[in-house]
């Protein structure tokens, strides 16, 4: 490991912040699914991941995709944080003619694909996994996606494909936080039992905590699979963990916070 | 065209280490040469034309040159929303190659009928439309398509196409290629139709009219510096193609024309009709179902050529 747990979790607190502050003055939704993903996104560039802050230019490095585009303030906190574009940034997000919109854009430093309708990032990444092979690169090729984000067909094309093509450097996060937009991911289709459904798919399927950043930092550097299969992690999460008022509280999915409610989360989050 | 597809590929391949070459799921033994000489470099990624072209924008993030290969129905209408967010948008250069475009695939019934193809395209920013007239086209553009920097998509027929070249024609995208020289009427084809354009440009000039004949290889861009000469020279432009009225080359044409005020030239366009073609039957059955015959052209163009020389 790179960093401590100790720097990992100050990371995430303050990535956490940067969320709440960037929704709260821009007005722009999706807070929620932002902050389920937190420990995610910093295990992929805290976590031991080559990802070059030359992007695309930089063919042999390591690939990681936020498919779940919606959540693209916290990429973008971490991104600042790691020099692929200066931190301010960040203070203009989502402003007319603004570098960083609501959802991630490919031209961004560090960002290739362009995601926001969802099912977007697998497909693309089984491709990148396929081309470090015809290439003769061992990177690694990480993509996160949202529970809801399974509703779409092209994510289980995809996850037909990659086992056929033994593509043991694709490493898929689900962060399962149980809601989608409008309801319960588990009740607006049948996705329970979804580590199963990976695994029955072919894939390496294990479940975790998605906010156990050790346990998560392990997955990102583990060996790949021995019998050539794909690992997905399914990720348990919490909506809007780490601000007690907006875990697993669906409104948060669109609501804005007020100056009131970021202090008070700011505060939770030991920022002041 | 497909095996000249496969050929030519195979060639290009030989020499383009970036190549790599998709299908989906179609193609039997079509590509066996490639496979063998490229084993690492075909994947036939199954019936999921979505998965396919997300997949191509990963390979060519990495810097190799991704070409789709299925019927063209399956690869522009299923994946339209992967083509545009992840080839147009990021601008990558993903070949698309859709196999029995128009009417191609007519026994199969409408499912596998590409009619709006070049429609939905055209409207794509960053996208190239190429729909070469022959097997010799189709090489020369298969080639040219190499060097653009962004997405592009092939329209090819099937098998069997007539040749119109007797040898490769050097084509440039986005620049037509003339055929035939004239002087009142300039024929305008896209795609696998240009043969009968020929025949009608002939029996035109058996009956008085001289008519000039282009193969517009490339829908988009569009050959607007060829459109600007024929708005001086011609008193009559005709688009044909195996595709609907809306939306295709004549509709391409139709905007320009409307766009530069061109008011002393008249347009024809000849395409299929907006409707479902329910009929069964092989493509040829199909084209006169759809009007798409040598004599509707000549009798058409007859009469439009009355009509625009009685205006002065």
């Amino acid at each position: 490991m790179t960093a401590s747990l100790d720097e990992l979790q100050l990371i995430a607190r303050r990535i956490r912040g940067r969320v709440l502050e960037l929704s709260h003055r821009a007005g722009t939704p999706h807070l929620g699914s932002s902050l389920s993903c937190v420990e995610m996104i910093v295990a992929a560039y805290w976590g031991g991941l080559d990802l070059k802050a030359s992007s695309a230019a930089e063919i042999a490095q390591d690939r990681f995709i936020l498919s779940k585009g919606h959540a693209a303030t916290t990429l973008y906190a971490a991104l600042a944080m790691k020099g692929f574009f200066p931190e301010t940034w960040l203070d203009t997000y989502a402003e007319p003619g603004a570098m960083l919109g609501e959802h991630p854009s490919p031209g961004t430093p560090g960002i290739d694909v362009a995601t926001g309708s969802l099912g977007h990032g697998l497909p693309v990444g089984v491709g990148l996994a396929l081309a470090a092979r015809i290439q003769q690169r061992n990177n690694r090729v990480v993509v996160l996606m949202s529970d809801g984000e399974c509703n779409e067909g092209s994510v289980w094309e995809a996850a037909l494909f990659a086992p056929s093509q033994r593509l043991n450097r694709l490493l898929v996060m689900i962060d399962y936080n149980k809601w989608q937009a409008t309801g319960r991911s588990d009740e607006v289709t049948a996705l329970s039992p979804l580590r199963e459904k990976w695994e029955a798919f072919g894939w390496r399927a294990v479940d975790v905590d998605g906010h156990d950043l050790p346990t998560l930092v392990q997955w990102i550097q583990s060996e790949p699979d021995a019998d050539g299969r794909p690992t997905v992690l399914v990720a348990q999460t919490v909506k809007g963990k780490g601000v007690s008022f907006m875990e697993d509280d669906n409104n948060w999915h669109y609501r804005i916070p007020t100056a009131d409610e970021l202090a008070r989360a700011f505060v939770e989050l030991q920022l002041t | 065209m497909r095996n000249a597809f496969a050929d030519e590929l195979t060639k290009l391949a030989d020499s383009d280490p970036r190549i790599v070459l998709l299908s989906g799921d179609i193609g039997n033994r079509l590509f066996n040469e490639f496979r063998e000489r490229h084993p690492d470099r075909f994947y036939n990624v199954g019936v999921a034309e979505a998965d396919m072209i997300g997949i191509a924008a990963g390979m060519a993030l990495a810097g190799l040159r991704p070409i789709c290969y299925t019927i063209a129905s399956f690869a522009i209408y299923r994946a339209f929303e992967q083509i545009r967010v992840d080839l147009c948008y990021p601008n990558l250069p993903v070949l698309i190659v859709g196999v029995g475009a128009g009417l191609g695939y007519a026994a199969n019934g409408p499912t596998h009928h590409s009619c709006e193809d070049i429609a939905v395209l055209r409207a794509l920013p960053n996208m190239t439309v190429l729909c070469p007239a022959d097997a010799w086209e189709l090489r020369s553009l298969l080639g040219a398509s190499l060097h653009l920097n962004g997405p592009s998509y092939m329209r090819i027929g099937k098998k069997g196409e007539p040749v119109v070249h007797t040898e490769r024609p050097s084509l440039t995208i986005g620049q037509a290629f003339q055929l035939r020289s004239g002087t009142d009427v300039a024929l305008l084809s896209t795609g696998t139709l240009l043969p009968e354009v020929l025949t009608a440009a002939e029996r035109l000039n058996a009956a008085g009219i001289s008519a000039s004949v282009y193969s517009m290889h490339t829908v988009k861009p569009l050959d607007e510096a060829l459109l600007g000469q024929l708005a001086q020279s011609a008193r009559l432009i005709v688009t044909i193609e195996e595709h609907s009225r809306i939306g295709g080359l004549g509709s391409a044409v139709a905007e320009w024309t409307s766009d530069h005020h061109m008011t002393n030239t008249g347009l024809l366009r000849f395409g299929t009709p907006d409707k479902i073609l329910h009929h069964t039957g092989e493509q040829q059955h199909a084209r006169v179902a759809a009007g798409l015959t040598v004599d509707r052209y000549v009798a058409d163009i007859q009469t439009a050529w009355r009509e625009v020389t009685a205006q002065k």
